[in-house]
């Protein structure tokens, strides 16, 4: 099964040689076209997800799918190859449904709509956007109930279907869609926005042609992909070793008292191209936490990685995917067997960039950068208020960066792209809630020459009953540091009812009541340290005290001895620091902190919650047959 | 007569305009400016534009400035020291920063954070909350906020701010705080975020008022002994200072509020080209100030300047009102270099700057810059500047070889495609401006300005479909033009956030009214008379749910017979335009604004003597450039030669004190009856 295209005009593009310059003015003016679609997006759009958080994604591709600007790498290959319809002039495709697009978009909140744009009767670029809603219906608000145990319950699971099949709009699919969902105005103005942004993108492209001539910007398309593939080629040979490097972390349980689940993966160049093979990845979840991972999406993520890590200055497309071998196992975490629940892929998605970060550094440890990307942290509020309108919160949290190697990692920050918070005021003039702090937690990011960023605490006072859910990971399994630095701190939740009484919460948990009057004290997790901590300057540690940064208990990981009136006690600072430099002997790559054995026996104690089970993995493949 | 004189302070040059009101004649100079103390330079360009006109200072009756001295003490961290308090649980507010983290996926590796504008330390919480509906949640407790005040005042700050959550409704606890810092910290300016910006967002309004605070004691300080020299020099004349909306307001203003004077530098440009444009009988115009290391572009509909209510400095984003004016990093100096891995040619962002420049400048600079690759091509003919200093042609050929070289294509197609890249990054910010704003570029004339803005205005205007390219009078000195040119203004708004079916006409326009009286008040007290007052106001409306709003201009008179449901029918039609749909959920009121201008001074422009059309009187010689692939002939013309009416055929070149004019081979320029430049493409070409 194939998509079948349909042009008016078959004739087929020449490939002409284009000038250096050329292709660079055609290079700027696609980016500019992107930045158009973000702006144009969060101008429209009108869920405090999108417009605030800015969590959506655009990209142009070139007329056979490949991403030539954006972010997560193109999956319109594979959609193509997964449609069995036809592809026309005027038509716009939408589409949510991971399986029917293998793992395009990774859980069925993502809606994504795909403009085929076409000039003079043939298909020449693709426009495409997708962005995530609020609501798309299934068994709880917010629609990632974390113990889903098939994707039938996460709500509308919409397969490509247009949406402006030559031109016309198909009003009732759209009212089938947004029926299903609890947030109606949110999901229509959201699905407009997506629409508008991908039009924008289209009639730059045509413009675009027009002034150089279709075959040119086609052929400057291909150059580009090509310019980036023997860029890429040269990192690879360059920075990855035939030597089979691996590295595994975890994803802490899966809401139903099991985990941790490990993902694993391996690297290795051979022939010129690198193998990242996911062998030993532990099967898939009952619950929602698996992550659909599309294998062209690792291929961008990889990409990136190695730009950002070894030279910025390199612009990334989808040219060098031919070079990265992904290798998933069927059934495991990551390539679950349909209709696995997919909604909670979040934690998995996140802990990839922990990973990759692991692999890449591995051999290089001056380029390693710590773990911390956790995850996107989210808290869901709803119910009605005291006049009986129905209220929904869904807020993406945020935490400690890693340290890196240029420096600390910023303290309660977003490690996805161009997300923000959504102001306090904002949230309090439009939800029942006041947020009585706001602040990121002292000490905890992990010790390290270069501090892990701290995490965030923020304080949700509920004014009106109702239900949340909580969805976070690195509750459990420590981010780790490196090259010397200390793991950060673990996210905690903590339920405070106005009697002062404390309760822990779980890290994934769902429809949990709550009373108008309790507090939400919600806490993100710490990034990693990086490098010796008895480097630090001990100057720096009273001043972070100072700040409220930091401790004066939490020097001791620094080795500072502080006098009475808290300055620096140099003599016993050295003093302190040499002997705890003898003791721990040469400093390690990685620091994972303990062991998951004696993590689990230390939970209760160190958590306030029971340590999750091993999943036993014969009875899951004995339940599969 | 009465005189008036613009001054613009530039990071090389400080730019003066002496303006005599009845005539329109003018005289301009050009001075090096004084990094040090930029008034210093000032004085030597008064006392030599003075002895220019033959005039003496106490001559002058207003002295209008545009200043970076605002945005220098941001860009360089040279505020004052700020002290900040703030909510309880809020201490962390400027450190989080809304969490946002530039550069795309995995950007924050390579992101290097910057400082909060105050520091933590210097950062201090109280008790007492205001709800979201202006409530009092809870008090103040006098005892806790002395005690913080004291902790404050031991850390030695220069200037304090006060910034509690919500205070955007209910200003009653900043306020108390303020007076007991008045107590407690004699001396010490207070800033209070209900006051600075009376609107919604917590980090933006504490942001805003932060900076405000910070750059206060460095600007007034160089107010106050800019006026004292001026003083001393025997100008008894008024001093007013241009604010980033392109807006006079008194030097005394600008002391409370600085954070006004941020984008005070380019809005002198926007608003020089609004005055071209009413000469030159053009209503809309793009305009491309290109100077050393970047480039500024806005939009001018109607002659009048875009707005924004955001200022973005450096890695700040301040909410005050500015002209939209984009930076790109693009200029005379932006370097080109081709990055080994992808061996593509790229242009900029860095620079050589002042120092050590372009090669052709012979101050020590090596790497190939934008205006080597001019000299190169011929563009710029060997003398700047009137010819006080020659141009190093041989050393700008050599570094662009380098370019050639690695691209492996001739000498010229490399300096070429310099320029190409160049005029491609400004034509990408002109974009942003226009064609992004729902704008079709080709209703608009492009007019270039700055030192380089003429040699490529000719190319952008060409890439934008934007006719005539314009060089206009002056080039080089067009902001201090627009510092001379402009008039007074103050503005306010207030945070409505209302569904449009919860009001209507009558209860908008009774807070308009109100807000009219205010600002009213506020320029008659700068000595603007009454009658020459102008108010005019603007609505910004959104569908409900939506983040960004539309801002609409109202009158009281429309609001009052044709109600909101005019207003918002206006709205769709707007947001129809911009973004391709409507929706049917509700309108929403979102703030509301006031704007109080003082009389707009109708300064005539000098007429040029009117020729025969034929400019070989102001031809200095012939000259060869590469264009279109080839070397080819061209003129050399001196502009101060030109009449009204001349036609110069392209390719051709004109020169001035501080700019060339660069006309393309299939162009063709007029010069209009003020001495403008105005560039068509010629009738074959345009076929």
């Amino acid at each position: 099964m194939s998509a079948r295209i349909i042009q008016s005009n078959e004739t087929p593009f020449e490939r002409i040689a284009i000038d250096p310059i050329t292709l660079d003015i055609i290079e700027n003016a696609l980016r500019n076209a992107r930045v158009e679609m973000d702006a144009t997006l969060v101008r429209t759009a009108m869920s405090p997800g999108i417009r605030e958080q800015g969590d959506a994604f655009p990209l142009i591709a070139d007329h056979k799918g490949r991403m030539i600007v954006g972010q997560f790498g193109s999956y319109i290959g594979p959609f193509l190859d997964g449609y069995g319809g036809t592809v026309e002039e005027g038509d716009l495709i939408m589409l949510s449904d991971p399986y029917s697009v293998g793992g395009a978009v990774s859980h069925c909140n993502d809606w994504l709509v795909l403009l085929p744009v076409f000039k003079d009767g043939r298909l020449i670029a693709y426009t495409s956007m997708f962005g995530h809603m609020s609501d798309i219906g299934g068994m709880v608000a917010g629609s990632m109930p974390i113990d889903a145990s098939s994707i039938f319950q996460e709500g509308v699971r919409i397969p490509p279907v247009k949406i402006y099949k030559q031109g016309l709009y198909n009003e009732d699919v759209v009212r089938l869609i947004m029926h299903q969902v609890r947030t109606p105005d949110w999901c229509k103005a959201d699905l407009n926005a997506l629409v508008a942004s991908c039009r924008v993108a289209a009639r730059r492209v045509v413009e675009m042609a027009d002034r150089f001539g279709d075959d040119i910007f086609v052929s400057a398309c291909e150059e580009l992909l090509a310019r980036n593939h023997r860029a890429m080629g040269q990192l690879i040979a360059n920075a990855i070793s035939e030597d089979k490097v691996s590295f595994e972390d975890y994803i802490c349980d899966d809401g139903m008292g099991y985990g941790p689940y490990k993902i694993k993966c391996t690297m290795w160049r051979e022939n010129g191209r690198v193998v990242l093979d996911f062998d030993g990845t532990d099967p898939q979840s009952v619950a929602s936490i698996n992550f659909f991972l599309n294998e062209n999406m690792m291929r961008m993520f990889f990409g990136i990685y190695m730009i950002m890590v070894f030279d910025p200055q390199i612009l990334f497309n989808d040219g060098y995917y031919e070079l990265i071998d992904v290798r998933i196992p069927e059934g495991s975490l990551l390539k679950p067997r349909f209709p696995a629940a997919l909604s909670g892929r979040t934690h998995a998605l996140g802990r990839m960039f922990d990973i990759l970060g692991g692999l890449l550094g591995q051999k290089t440890p001056e380029f390693l950068t710590a773990a911390g990307f956790s995850s996107s942290p989210h808290l869901f509020y709803s119910g009605f208020d005291k006049a009986g309108e129905y209220f929904q919160l869904f807020q993406i949290g945020f935490g400690g960066i890693p340290g890196r190697p240029l420096g600390d990692g910023p303290d309660g920050h977003s490690l996805f792209p161009n997300f923000t918070n959504v102001p306090n005021e904002f949230l309090e003039r439009y939800f029942p809630l006041v947020i009585e702090r706001y602040e990121t937690v002292a000490d905890s990011g992990g010790a390290g020459l270069h501090r892990g960023g701290n995490g965030i605490l923020m304080s949700y006072r509920f004014l009106e009953d109702g239900k949340i859910a909580i969805h976070d990971d690195r509750w459990f399994v420590p981010p780790w540091g490196v090259n010397g630095g200390q793991p950060g701190a673990r996210a905690r939740k903590i339920l405070e009812k106005p009697d002062g009484t404390q309760t822990i919460v779980g890290n994934k948990i769902e429809d949990l009541e709550v009373e108008a009057d309790d507090v939400l004290h919600f806490i993100t997790w710490g990034g990693g340290g990086w490098g010796d901590p008895l480097d630090r300057d001990p100057a720096l540690i009273v001043k972070e005290i100072g700040q409220g940064l930091l401790t004066p208990q939490g020097a001791d990981a620094y080795g500072v001895v502080l006098t009475d009136d808290g300055q620096v006690d140099a003599a016993a600072t050295t003093r302190r620091r040499e002997a705890l430099s003898a003791e721990r002997g040469a400093v390690r790559v990685f620091d994972f902190g303990p062991d998951i054995e004696t993590l689990r026996t230390r939970c209760q104690q160190d958590t306030g919650l029971p340590a999750p089970r091993q999943r036993l993995w014969e009875d899951v493949a004995l339940a599969a047959e | 007569m009465a005189y008036r004189l613009g001054v613009d302070v530039g990071g090389t040059f400080t730019d003066l305009l002496l303006f005599e009101e009845s005539s329109g004649s003018f005289w301009r100079h050009k001075t090096p400016s004084t990094p040090h103390d930029s008034s210093e330079g000032i004085l030597n360009g008064l006392t030599a534009i003075c002895a220019k006109a033959e005039i003496t200072p106490a001559d002058i009756e207003i002295f209008l400035h545009g200043t970076t001295v605002a945005t220098n003490a941001v860009l360089e961290g040279k505020g004052a020291r700020v002290g900040l308090i703030v909510t309880e649980g809020y201490r962390q507010i400027m450190q989080i920063a809304r969490s946002f983290v530039p550069g795309g996926l995995a950007g924050w590796i390579v992101w290097p954070k910057p400082q909060p504008l105050a520091a933590l330390e210097d950062t201090f919480e109280i008790r007492g909350r205001m709800n979201a509906r202006g409530e009092e949640l809870r008090p103040l407790n006098e005892a806790n906020i002395r005690a913080q005040l004291e902790a404050l005042k031991a850390r030695g700050v220069e200037a304090l701010t006060v910034s509690l959550m919500n205070a955007y409704l209910n200003g009653a606890h900043e306020a108390r705080v303020g007076e007991l810092a008045a107590e407690i910290l004699p001396g010490i300016p207070v800033s209070l975020s209900h006051v600075v910006l009376p609107e919604m967002q917590e980090y933006e309004r504490t942001l805003t008022t932060v900076a405000n605070a910070a750059v206060r004691p460095v600007v007034g300080r160089y107010v106050r002994s800019l006026r004292e020299k001026l003083r001393g020099a025997g100008m008894a004349g008024k001093l007013s200072l241009l604010r980033s909306d392109g807006g006079l307001m008194t030097s005394e203003k600008s002391e409370e509020h600085p954070v006004s004077l941020l984008m005070s530098g380019p809005a002198g440009g926007v608003t020089g080209a609004i005055w071209v444009g009413k000469n030159a009988g053009i209503r809309n115009i793009l305009t491309l100030d290109v100077g050393g290391t970047s480039t500024d572009v806005a939009l001018i509909e109607n002659l009048d300047a875009r707005r924004v209510r955001t200022t973005e400095v450096g890695h700040l984003a301040v909410r005050a009102s500015a002209l939209d004016v984009k930076t790109v990093g693009a200029g005379g100096g932006s370097i080109a270099y081709v990055p080994e891995l992808t061996g593509a040619l790229r242009v900029g962002p860095q620079s050589a700057g002042a120092v050590p420049g372009p090669v052709a400048y012979g101050k020590g600079g090596t790497l190939p810059t934008v205006t080597d690759a001019n000299v190169v091509l011929g563009y710029l003919p060997e003398a700047l500047l009137g010819g006080t200093f020659k141009l190093d042609r041989a050393g700008a050929t050599q570094a662009v070889q380098t370019i050639a070289d690695a691209l492996k294509i001739d000498l010229y197609a490399a300096a070429r495609g310099i320029i190409d890249i160049v005029n491609e990054n400004m034509f990408g910010a002109l974009r942003m401006i226009s064609v992004q704003q729902g704008y079709d570029a080709r209703d608009f004339a492009l007019m270039g300005f700055g030192g380089a803005g003429p040699l490529h205005v000719n190319a952008v205007a060409r890439l934008m479909g934007s006719w005539p390219a314009v060089s206009p009078v002056s080039p080089g000195v067009l902001c201090a033009l627009g510092d001379a040119t402009t008039r007074m203004r103050t503005e306010t708004a207030r945070s409505f956030s209302t569904l449009a079916s919860q009001t209507d006409g009558a209860a908008v326009g009774a807070v308009l009214s109100e807000m009219e009286a205010q600002i009213r008040a506020e320029l008659e007290a700068e000595g603007v008379s009454p009658d020459d007052i102008v108010i005019e106001f603007e609505v910004d409306v959104r569908y409900s749910g939506q983040a960004f709003e539309v801002p609409m201009t109202v009158t009281l008179a429309d609001l009052a017979e044709r109600g909101i449901a005019a207003l918002t029918g206006r709205f769709d039609e707007e947001h129809r335009r911009l973004f391709t749909f409507n929706m049917d959920s509700e309108h929403e009121i979102v703030n509301l604004r006031a704007v109080a201008l003082g009389q707009a001074l109708d300064l005539p422009a000098a007429q040029l003597p009117v020729g025969d059309g034929d400019p070989i009187a102001a031809k200095l010689r012939d000259h060869e450039l590469y264009m279109d692939g080839r070397m080819q002939p061209a003129v050399i013309y001196d502009r101060a030669k030109l009449r009204a009416n001349d036609r110069i055929a392209g390719p051709a070149i004109v020169i001035e004190m501080d700019s060339t004019t660069l006309i393309e081979a299939d162009c063709v320029a007029t010069v209009d009856a003020v001495g403008n430049i105005l560039i068509t493409l010629a009738p074959s070409a345009d076929a």
